[in-house]
């Protein structure tokens, strides 16, 4: 793990580095609050985890802000006052640990954790200056917005046109039958899926192979063309090859989209995006240019975890 | 840790330690294929059981059923002698609806017989042939009057003790007194069989009748509709109530105390005896709602009260194992919660909604003590022609039949149940079917 290969990865210009001081300090305050609250985690914490997120946390122009975002399952605190903003098109990647929180963070973004009875969201989260996580705001519309892409590829057990014409069709994005057929064809050709696919349109979804199954539901997501795409270990179940792919393909998504990706491998991180943001236990450590986490990380989790001697 | 100990002591000889333990793992594999071989041959056994104690009953209740599907009949010369059917010969419908017909049986029968005499002989002669068989002659004639006159040859079903006999369920070496046929009767039925006017035929009575005093004239026609317009009613209602209370409690509502209190109430009621269902449905749909008495519309709506919680219970089951990472799917590409649910998840219960459902309907149809309450068990001779008709059902024959002194309804009461099992038979091969049919989609 210590040769991380940075290769493949574009610098981009600089992000403000002065930090919002307000934020901070509001920040502060929170943490001390946290501590006292001693949560669940609060033994393991100790005092590693830094009161406040190490790096920058703030970006030119965000489309997501989150500011002081905190996850319960039931009683158990899962996130802690989380502040991050995600650029617009750009690829943001989160890593950490097992079980640190990055699934539920990335879910908060397009509201899934709504899906879990169990599961409560504190804090702001603006996409493009409105906070989603008010209750009046409507989910269909912001998943519209925010499409996601799981761990594991889960397929509609339809056809695979049936597949990439459904957010359309629910969402009203086609006029007509040739409208639909083109927006599938272009999601397809877009998820690199075309070509294997294009003679066998009517067959089930769930017979391609899980990379092909991946990038359909890489397809399904761009057919209702979000604004961010959400990842979640997208290549996890996939070989070198079909990982490959799946890369070039955010790559080239990323040019319309912004991406965050939930990755464990810190060479696809590295290879992939721009931005990284590394969790421990719940909280945001250290967020930073991708090349400046992986070539000099600030914290001393963030050095342990990329150097592979934590984790 | 007993390895570890072993090497510790011997050591320096750590091949031996090995093969001492290879030796334990053996000695242990040895145990663990004996256990599996022993556990395999209780499975077996008890399967072996179970089968032979189906075939068993299976083979006695065909061996008993099988005769019930063949009839005796006799074969007869009747003149229908005007001056017995339409002295004026005026061929007015109503008179030639009542004549007399069975006089005309007499007459026949004592062309044959010219020997019996007297009231009471003749009566027994008349005893031979069924109670059906004026009623034969009086459709021909109605239909066309202008047989009257002509002599035709018949065949006539032969009475319930004319076919035990043929059966050789009656004993000839028992004393007269004892027999349901007394010595003369037997005489003249060997008779008949001699001169060959006796024939086994299809017994198309019993399939095509409703219920009847006489054996040989009962059928489970009426039985059979009647059970049909129940399980209509409850299929009907019992699926669509039931699917949408389990796609509702399982999918849109609320986890909360109100929720699992309809939860244990829906899995306790469907472990209530079946007899306080046809209690609900006397006290609600016939004394509170004054629906009609003995209909199949009463009968299917208790039913319908006692499958719904199997129907709900099934579809809630085949709801859950419809994997999470499909309502995921859905919700995130921002289908609503409904649209996630008609349109993913509902698809990929179906099947086993449906199995759920034909289950309870075989459950329905097999029961026979809920329909008690709401008088569905009663003589009812006519067929059945709509919901509200009077009716019983099949396993209510059954029980009327098999509660019958007449020896001829025991056979007609396995016959009876051979037909409840070739419908839950079929019942539940459409369960399956449909079934894979459904999954096979993808
Ligand atoms: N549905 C849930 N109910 C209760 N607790 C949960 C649930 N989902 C996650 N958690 C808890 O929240 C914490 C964070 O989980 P999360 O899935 O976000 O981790 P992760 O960083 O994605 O881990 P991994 O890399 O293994 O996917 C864990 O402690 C986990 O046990
Ligand atoms: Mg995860």
């Amino acid at each position: 793990m210590d040769d991380v290969n940075i290769g493949g990865y574009q610098f981009m210009e600089a992000t403000t580095m002065s930090r919002d001081r307000e934020t901070r300090s509001e920040q502060g305050t929170q943490a001390l609050s946290r501590n006292s609250a001693a949560s669940l985690f609060g033994s393991e914490r100790g005092s590693d985890v830094p009161d406040n997120t190490v790096g920058v946390i703030t970006h030119d122009d965000p489309i997501f802000a989150c500011r002081s975002v905190d996850v319960f399952y039931a009683d158990k605190q899962a996130i802690f006052g989380v502040d991050l903003d995600i650029g617009r098109n750009q690829v943001i990647s989160m890593i950490g640990p097992s079980g640190c929180g990055k699934s539920t963070f990335l879910r908060c973004l397009n509201r899934m954790n709504d899906t879990i009875d169990i599961a409560r969201v504190t804090g702001r989260i603006e996409l493009d200056g409105q906070d989603i996580l008010d209750s009046k705001i409507d989910v269909v519309p912001l998943r519209a917005r925010v499409g996601m892409v799981f761990q594991k590829p889960n397929p509609f057990p339809k056809s695979i046109y049936e597949n990439v014409a459904y957010g359309p069709r629910i969402h009203g994005l086609a006029r007509d039958r040739v409208e639909l057929d083109e927006i599938v064809q272009t999601s397809l050709e877009r998820a690199g899926l075309l070509k294997e696919v294009k003679d066998r349109m009517d067959q089930p979804g769930t017979g391609l192979s899980g990379g092909q199954q991946q990038r359909l539901c890489i397809a399904r997501a761009i057919a209702v063309s979000p604004e961010v795409i959400l990842m979640d270990e997208p290549c996890s179940a996939l070989d070198p090859i079909a990982t490959a792919r799946i890369e070039d393909l955010i790559d080239e998504l990323k040019e319309n989209y912004t991406i965050c990706i939930v990755t464990h491998s810190m060479q696809q991180a590295a290879r992939v995006s721009q931005r990284t943001a590394y969790f421990h236990l719940g909280y945001l450590v250290e967020v930073d240019e991708t090349d400046k986490i992986f070539t000099n990380p600030s914290h001393k989790l963030t050095e342990d975890y990329i150097t592979g001697r934590f984790g | 840790m007993s390895n570890t100990n072993s090497t510790g002591r011997d050591a320096g000889t750590g091949l031996k330690a090995t093969n001492r333990s290879m030796d334990r793992v053996q000695a242990s594999l040895r145990r663990r294929y004996r256990a599996e071989k022993r556990f395999r041959a209780y499975g077996l056994i008890s399967v072996v059981v179970g089968i032979l104690f189906l075939f068993v009953l299976m083979a006695s209740i065909l061996a008993k059923g099988y005769p019930a599907f063949r009839q005796t009949f006799v074969t007869l010369d009747v003149y229908l002698d005007s001056a017995v059917i339409d002295p004026e010969g005026s061929r007015d419908p109503a008179v030639l609806r009542l004549a007399d017909y069975k006089r005309l049986i007499r007459n026949s029968l004592q062309e044959i017989f010219p020997d019996a005499s007297g009231r009471s002989e003749r009566r027994k002669l008349v005893a031979l042939i069924s109670n059906g068989a004026p009623f034969q002659i009086q459709g021909l004639v109605m239909d066309e009057p202008s047989l009257v006159g002509q002599t035709l040859t018949l065949e006539f079903p032969a009475s319930a003790d004319l076919d035990m006999l043929m059966k050789g369920h009656i004993d000839r070496s028992l004393p007269e007194a004892e027999r349901r046929l007394s010595d003369a009767q037997i005489g003249w039925v060997d008779k008949l069989v001699e001169q060959g006017r006796v024939h086994k035929r299809w017994n198309k009575a019993l399939l095509s009748n409703g219920d009847s005093r006489d054996p040989e004239m009962a059928g489970i026609w009426g039985a059979v509709k009647g059970s049909f317009y129940m399980l209509v009613v409850t299929l009907v209602l019992s699926f669509p109530i039931g699917v949408a209370a389990a796609v509702y409690l399982e999918e849109f509502a609320p986890r909360n105390r109100w929720t699992d209190l309809i939860e244990i109430n829906i899995n306790n009621l469907a472990a209530v005896p079946s007899i306080v269902f046809g209690l609900l449905g006397l006290a609600v749909f016939l004394n509170f709602f004054g629906m009609p008495r003995s209909a199949p519309l009463v009968g299917g709506l208790v039913l319908t009260v006692m499958t719904l919680p199997t129907v709900i219970i099934s579809s809630r089951a085949a709801l859950t194992s419809v994997p999470p990472s499909i309502r995921e799917a859905a919700l995130g590409m921002g289908a609503s919660k409904m649209q996630a649910t008609f349109h993913h998840v509902v698809p990929l219960a179906v099947p086993g909604m449906l199995t759920g459902t034909i289950i309870g309907m075989a459950r329905a149809l097999g029961e026979s003590a809920p329909l008690l309450m709401i008088g569905m068990v009663a003589f009812i001779v006519d067929v059945p022609q709509g919901f509200t008709d009077p009716a019983t059902a099949l396993p209510v024959q059954i029980y009327l039949w098999a509660d019958a002194p007449e020896r001829a309804f025991v056979e007609r009461t396995s016959a009876a149940i051979l037909v409840l099992l070739a419908f839950l038979i079929a019942m539940n091969s459409l369960a399956i079917f449909l079934r894979r049919r459904f999954e096979r989609r993808w």
